[in-house]
């Protein structure tokens, strides 16, 4: 199918951008990769009336580092961020789990923010931000706000944009290597397919025990969910196979996935459990390295 | 209906058109430019048929409109090689039995020319992994992989 008709503004600034937004109202919808949005279109799942295409919004394309704290602009593409030196060394979480967003042609147009704006929830990114006590910069006509990971994905795509604010960049605290692991593992029925589960882990451990731990799923709910239950199971362990099936056990008992014809809830548990002690092991293998 | 200017450069010729916001890049392609070479399966961005590139990158084109490739270069499979000076792509699909019927064919060179612009001696699993973007209901895939391999073979020089 084609999409309907709209108009389309094509700003050339952050400030032209919000204006548009602000003067066309939830009638607009933003352009940023179109992987998603122009899909929906031509199914006709969504007919926005305006587009304010921000791919010549050159300011919003940047990858930075700031005492530690990296800065993504929203429309950086994904593929730049894969491959972004910056990137691997502030967060390696990130650069893994980019590698399981579709194929190349898509990251080469979709954008990391237009990802997290669309707040898939099989979708790999959210699980990331969540994981990595990210912040969103969010901009409107009126003024700026900034929002915490955890607050910023509502639900099945939905998120605490509201129809006239942009999302301009997206800060990940310092990540600090010595004795810090990630992981991020995921299955999906074919390389590239939006997942069944994935998971975002991180460790930080020290003599052997486990400091704190970060369990993070996507895939399992209608937003990228936090097992806290099993990340508290971890704290005080010592980091070691015991302990990563406990916390793999819990996880698995505490998530509540759904059912449809790719795979059963049950089978979704399954995965949870296997690869929350597949994510841990390597975590705890890469801790104190800079990256894989 | 409110038209937008769009100027393009395709496989090195200069296109000037009006077209709706909606217009899709694929269909702009297609019809107003009268290149069919770039196909259309899905229009979702499942099947990679449509793939082009868009200043030296792959992209689906039903997942771009064409006012956004104003000012762009784009590539398109009629600009990989001719029948009288095939691309060694192409030399290497026909020798290889890298199509059958022929469908997939257009978004696999592109594809596969991205690949070897950045890597000219990708691997089996590379190669896989690039074309895996794309679907082929044909050959099972090994004899494109093959043809990607012996391409860049003669690429390098070889035979
Ligand atoms: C075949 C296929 C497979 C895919 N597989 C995966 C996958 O495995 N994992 C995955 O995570 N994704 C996958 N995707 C989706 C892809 O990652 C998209 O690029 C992404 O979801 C949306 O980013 P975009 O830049 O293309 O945004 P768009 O499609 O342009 O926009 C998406 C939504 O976000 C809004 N938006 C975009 N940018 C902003 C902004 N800066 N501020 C406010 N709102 C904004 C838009 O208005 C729209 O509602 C796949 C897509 C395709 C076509
Ligand atoms: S037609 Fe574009 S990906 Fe299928
Ligand atoms: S040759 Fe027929 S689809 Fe690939």
């Amino acid at each position: 199918m084609k999409p309907a008709p709209f108009s389309y503004v094509r700003p050339m600034t952050v400030e032209e951008a919000l204006f548009a937004l602000a003067q066309q109202g939830d009638e607009a919808k933003v352009l940023a990769g179109g992987q998603s949005l122009i899909a929906m279109m031509n199914l006709r799942l969504l007919k926005p009336r305006c587009l304010v295409d921000i791919n010549r919004v050159a300011a919003l394309d940047y990858i930075r580092q700031d005492n530690g704290t990296l800065a993504i602009g929203a429309l950086t593409r994904q593929s730049a961020a894969e491959t972004s030196p910056l990137v691997l060394q502030h967060c390696p979480l990130m650069t893994e789990a980019i590698q399981y967003i579709a194929h190349r042609p898509i990251r080469n147009r979709g954008t990391v923010g237009g990802n997290l704006a669309h707040a898939d929830p099989t979708s790999e990114l959210p699980a990331v931000a969540v994981a990595t006590d990210a912040t969103f910069v969010v901009r409107s006509a009126n003024g700026q706000r900034t929002i915490l990971a955890a607050d910023f994905f509502v639900g099945h795509l939905t998120t605490a944009l509201r129809p006239d604010e942009l999302l301009t960049e997206v800060r990940v605290p310092p990540w600090r290597p010595a004795g810090q692991g990630w992981s991020f593992m995921e299955v999906s029925p074919r390389k590239g397919d939006y997942a069944l589960v994935g998971v975002a882990a991180t460790l930080q451990v020290k003599d052997g025990a486990c400091q704190a731990a970060r369990l993070v799923y996507n895939g399992v709910a209608g937003r990228a969910q936090r097992v806290p239950e099993a990340e508290r199971a971890l704290v005080g362990r010592n980091a070691d196979e015991a302990a990563f099936r406990e916390a793999a056990s819990i996880a698995s008992q505490r998530v509540d996935p759904h059912s449809d014809f790719h795979a059963t809830a049950a089978y979704r548990r399954d995965l949870v459990n296997t690869l929350t002690r597949r994510a841990l092991a390597q975590a705890l293998a890469r801790c104190g390295k800079r990256s894989a | 209906m409110e038209q937008e200017k769009v100027t393009v450069t395709v496989n090195g010729l200069r296109y000037e058109r009006l077209v709706e916001p909606r217009r899709l890049l694929c269909d702009f392609i297609r019809q107003d430019l009268g290149l069919p070479g770039t196909h259309v399966g899905c229009e979702h961005g499942v099947c990679g048929m449509c793939t082009v590139l868009v200043n030296g990158q792959t992209a689906r084109s039903c997942l771009m409109f064409a006012v956004q490739a104003d000012g762009a270069s784009i590539t398109t499979v009629e600009g990989v090689g001719t029948p009288s000076k095939m691309h060694p792509l192409q030399q290497a699909f026909w020798e290889k039995h890298g199509l059958q019927c022929g469908f997939c064919t257009p978004a696999m060179l592109v594809t596969a020319l991205e690949l070897l612009n950045h890597n000219p001696t990708p691997s089996r699993d590379e190669i896989r992994e690039a074309i895996s973007s794309n679907l082929c209901r044909c050959t099972g895939y090994q004899t494109i992989v093959d043809s990607v391999e012996h391409a860049a073979t003669l690429m390098r020089g070889g035979v």
